[in-house]
């Protein structure tokens, strides 16, 4: 790659980030002047109401949000299982049984354990935080996968919301979880685990729905203002696409 | 007391952040670029340390079990193994046989069942998908996973079928799938994107706070 080249490339994501950065500012200052209606997906509509089962019956919610650490591209993922624990298990603090949060890394345990007892905080009910509901329940992918099943079928658990970086071991937790007759909603960032996940899961959230279930699960005001720069990067790409293959075609690029 | 330490992680974290990209992005600055090699090295540090307080946390989880009797076997055995591979591998060493003989006799073995079991769970995941969303979508999944299978796996004593396994499948593997793999990578990317500026203005705060 040439030296222009580079620059270009290094140029051209600081500007995507100045950009997506004075866009989600913008669009989460102007959220009542400009609102930005959510599109429906049913798998958001059915776990909201599972949460309220949940509460109901006195049941627990169990999450999951992988294997990906920290410091990987590929830990986005776990960051929205975290934003999605915050919120869900905040929500769920009235029930009889807390909140169960699954991980196949110490430091996302470490970081589960810190956002269930933020979430606790917020509910004004810190005494129902109990450190070991924030777990690792294995290191590598199967023996993860093998440690989350027994909590998923003894743990009185109703809604499994399994969001996070999962390989194919996704489809294990999946079947035992559809097996126990509990809700249950799917998501990873990987694209094998993806495939498998359209067959085994029964609510699987496939390619970057991942991404958009904080602003679903109402996190805030940014989680939506940046799912709305997504979709509007995501139109500039195609156009882009678009523009270059038809340029090419002629002859110009 | 909370609220200050609340903000001083957030402000750490997002200062971290932003010095982390002006390495990235101001290649000729030593001092950015300086901080940001030190403070990567300090996070992959912190990260092996995560490891050992993941198995910390799987040792208290057990322990803890043990006091119920119904679902005491498995803890038991698990933390027999876990203090027992720790015991071996800190006294022989992480290379020496008598580890390799436990991971190969051992962990791999038991991985590769769960591999397995895994391809016998898609196989009734696969049925049970007709059941659930029985749709376009869901029969044009099922119709392309077996072209994929006929062009992939051999027949006994008929070999790779012609037509499926150099024809067909070439062409689904390598144009609408690798079309739909690199059309959701995208997605991938914009949505990491996203999530890492949230973290980086404090918006998500999974460390001691929001």
């Amino acid at each position: 790659m040439s030296i222009t080249n580079s620059y270009l490339i290094l140029y051209g994501g600081l500007a995507l980030l100045i950009i997506s950065t004075l866009l989600i500012f913008t669009f989460a200052l102007l959220r009542k002047e400009f609102p930005y209606a959510l599109r429906e997906i049913p798998t958001f509509a059915r776990l909201r109401r599972a949460i309220g089962l949940a509460i109901e019956d006195g049941s627990r919610v169990h999450f999951s949000i992988g294997r990906g650490g920290l410091i990987m591209p590929w830990s986005a993922a776990g960051f929205v299982g975290l934003a999605t624990v915050r919120r869900v298990a905040e929500l769920t603090s009235v029930s009889d049984r807390p909140s169960v949060v699954t991980s196949g890394d110490g430091a996302l345990a470490a970081l589960s354990q810190d956002t269930l007892k933020a979430s606790y905080t917020a509910a004004v009910a810190p005494e129902r935080y109990d450190a070991l509901t924030g777990r690792v329940t294995g290191l590598t992918p199967f023996s993860y996968a093998a440690g989350a099943i027994p909590v998923m079928r003894d743990e009185n658990v109703s809604t499994n919301v399994l969001v996070g970086n999962f390989g194919i071991e996704i489809a294990l937790m999946a079947d035992a979880a559809e097996r126990q007759e509990n809700f249950t909603v799917v998501a990873s960032d990987n694209i094998p685990a993806q495939a498998v996940l359209y067959a085994a899961g029964s609510n699987p959230l496939i390619g970057e729905e991942l991404y958009a279930v904080g602003a679903y699960v109402q996190a805030g005001a940014v989680h939506t203002a940046s799912l709305r720069v997504q979709d509007i990067l995501r139109w500039v790409l195609i156009i882009a696409m678009v523009v270059g293959a038809l340029l090419r075609l002629v002859g110009i690029l | 007391m909370r609220t200050l330490s609340t903000i001083l992680l957030a402000v750490i974290a997002i200062a971290s952040g932003v010095v982390v990209l002006l390495g990235y992005f101001l290649p000729g600055v030593p001092l950015f670029v300086n901080l940001r090699v030190a403070f990567l090295n300090w996070a992959m540090i912190l990260a092996a340390v995560a490891v050992f307080v993941g198995i910390a946390n799987l040792f208290s989880v057990h322990t803890q079990k043990l006091r119920n009797r119904n679902e005491a076997a498995y803890s038991v055995i698990l933390l027999i193994f876990l203090v027992g591979a720790f015991a071996l591998g800190l006294f022989l060493g992480p290379t020496s046989p008598g580890m390799d003989f436990v991971f190969l006799s051992v962990q791999i073995p038991v991985e590769t069942s769960l591999m397995a079991l895994l391809a016998v769970s898609l196989l009734y995941a696969t049925i049970r998908l007709l059941r659930w969303r029985a749709n376009f979508m869901s029969i044009t999944f099922i119709i392309t996973a077996l072209i994929i299978f006929l062009g992939t796996a051999p027949l006994p004593f008929l070999g790779p079928i012609p037509f499926f396994s150099d024809w067909l499948r070439p062409i689904i593997a390598q144009v609408p799938a690798a079309a739909g793999a690199r059309g959701i990578l995208l997605g991938v990317a914009l949505g990491t994107l996203m999530t890492g500026l949230r973290i980086l203005f404090g918006a998500d705060r999974p460390y001691g706070g929001k």
